[in-house]
């Protein structure tokens, strides 16, 4: 789906240098169709993304977040997604409970030569933030958090 | 031997090894309670023991890194001190750790809540009540009904490392059971409501940072992350996204490390129930890696570790 049919959202995506930015690559220059809404930030590795980057991205306002790093055993620092999986997995266990809709926050593995793998997380991972909305809107009880 | 009497003569024999050792001391009044630093022999007259020692003391510990120090500990503090020890901010020769066995401590903000307290004149403990006494007359109230939400889910009466112990050592007769109770209503809660709750409660923050200050496990000092403007995690916003961004930055920098000791909540000049934003990341991570903060010296803290396979962990499919 492309944003010509629906309104895009904000989704902010922190992907590794070595393995998941090299995939979105990959899916790009095969020509897969993605959605576009899915902002990207490279980073040196998934161990590199501090739970706080993604904490402020929903503060700035973002619909959702997604990290993608190398498979577990194949990160390009040996262990810097190791440790990122117990952090990020700690924070998306944590975020509901602050009000952040389950769901809007995932993390995952994205190798370079997947890139039909690419395609497949970042369309579902933006439908799944359509099907939740903007994070708030305005006239939310709640008013919004900036 | 009573527990202070112990405690006294522990001290006495100890004090000439050490630079100092922390206790608790009368304060403004006698509801009050301030720590006490021991330096001489004639200081330790000043020590006081009694469900008004609220204050975790180990939180000075990493000041005094360096010199040998004494800490009198209740079971929770003591939690503080492993946890410490287990992250090498502290060395376990430079303390000596006195226990003591406790039955639980007050809540101030409960007492305040019943009675009026601009002007006490007296306080005292008959069995398990605490009598107050003020202009007004004397009022009694039961302990159990103004201890602290931690004492009433305690697990860890007597501290779990000591080089002596003050009395008997006491087993927990608190259920389990209650360790979550508070995080356990928020969770029944759908998203959009918990969002308004924490806006709620969190809108009355001030951002003195007392609840950061107070903290044990909080060792940055100068260097805080919500000090700094490079990243510039928070701004001097005063809107409710830095108040969660700041109370979100918190919990994570305890994650793994929080001892449930509450003083962050205790501090906290808005009565604001911080402490269950911790307790939920403490929840998760004993689902998670089975790790409780502060109960063993052998074990590394689960986020400065990890395994190439988490049998916890269940990750998504795509
Ligand atoms: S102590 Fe209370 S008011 Fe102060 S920063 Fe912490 S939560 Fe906010
Ligand atoms: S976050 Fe609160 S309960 Fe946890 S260690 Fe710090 S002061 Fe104690």
């Amino acid at each position: 789906m492309s944003g010509m049919e629906r309104k895009e959202l904000r989704i902010v995506g922190f992907l590794c240098n070595w393995c998941s930015y090299g995939g979105a690559d990959t899916a790009g220059v095969s020509r897969f169709k993605q959605p576009t809404d899915l902002r990207i930030i490279r980073v040196p590795c998934s161990g590199r993304v501090d739970p706080l980057l993604v904490v402020k991205a929903f503060m700035e306002g973002a619909d959702g977040v997604l990290v993608s790093g190398c498979h577990p055993r194949d990160c390009h620092y040996a262990e810097g997604n190791f440790y990122a999986r117990r952090r990020l997995e700690v924070l998306k266990r944590f975020l509901p409970f602050m009000g952040i809709e389950p769901g809007r926050f995932e993390y995952t593995w994205v190798s370079a030569s997947e890139g039909a793998r690419w395609q497949k997380v970042v369309t579902e991972f933006t439908n799944q933030i359509h099907r939740l909305g903007p994070i708030r809107r305005k006239g939310d009880g709640g008013g919004d958090i900036r | 031997m009573e527990i202070l009497d112990k405690l006294k003569e522990d001290i006495r024999g100890e004090l000439e090894g050490v630079s100092l050792v922390i206790g608790w001391e009368r304060g403004y009044d006698s509801l009050h309670t301030t720590p006490l630093f021991i330096r001489c022999p004639e200081d330790i007259d000043r020590l006081i023991w009694n469900p008004l020692c609220v204050h975790n003391l180990a939180s000075y510990l990493p000041w005094f890194k360096g010199r040998r120090v004494g800490i009198l500990v209740k079971g929770c503090d003591s939690r503080t001190v492993i946890q410490l020890l287990q992250e090498r901010l502290i060395q376990r020769e430079e303390v000596v750790i006195f226990g003591i066995p406790c039955q639980g401590v007050v809540d101030l903000a409960k007492i305040r809540a019943r009675v009026d307290c601009s002007q006490v004149r007296g306080v005292s403990f008959k069995g398990d009540k605490i009598a107050i006494e003020t202009p007004q007359g004397q009022r009694e109230l039961p302990l159990e009904e103004i201890l602290a939400t931690k004492c009433i889910s305690c697990q860890y009466p007597t501290p779990l490392i000591y080089d002596h112990l003050a009395g008997e050592a006491i087993s927990s007769h608190r259920p389990p059971g209650l360790l979550f109770a508070e995080v356990e209503k928020i969770e029944k809660l759908d998203p959009k409501e918990r969002f308004a709750y924490w806006q709620q409660e969190l809108q009355r923050c001030i951002r003195c940072y007392a609840c950061r200050n107070a903290c044990p496990l909080c060792v940055c000092q100068d260097f805080c992350a919500a000090d700094a403007r490079d990243p510039h995690w928070l701004s001097q916003k005063t809107g409710i996204g830095e108040k969660f961004m700041w109370q979100i930055l918190h919990a994570i920098h305890l994650a793994g490390r929080c001892t449930d000791c509450g003083e962050c909540e205790r501090a906290c000049p808005m009565d604001i129930p911080i402490q269950r934003i911790r307790k939920k990341i403490n929840k998760e991570i004993k689902e998670l890696f089975g790790y409780e903060a502060g109960v063993n010296l052998e074990v590394t803290p689960p986020l400065y570790t990890f395994q190439v396979e988490e049998p916890a962990i269940k990750e998504r499919e795509w």
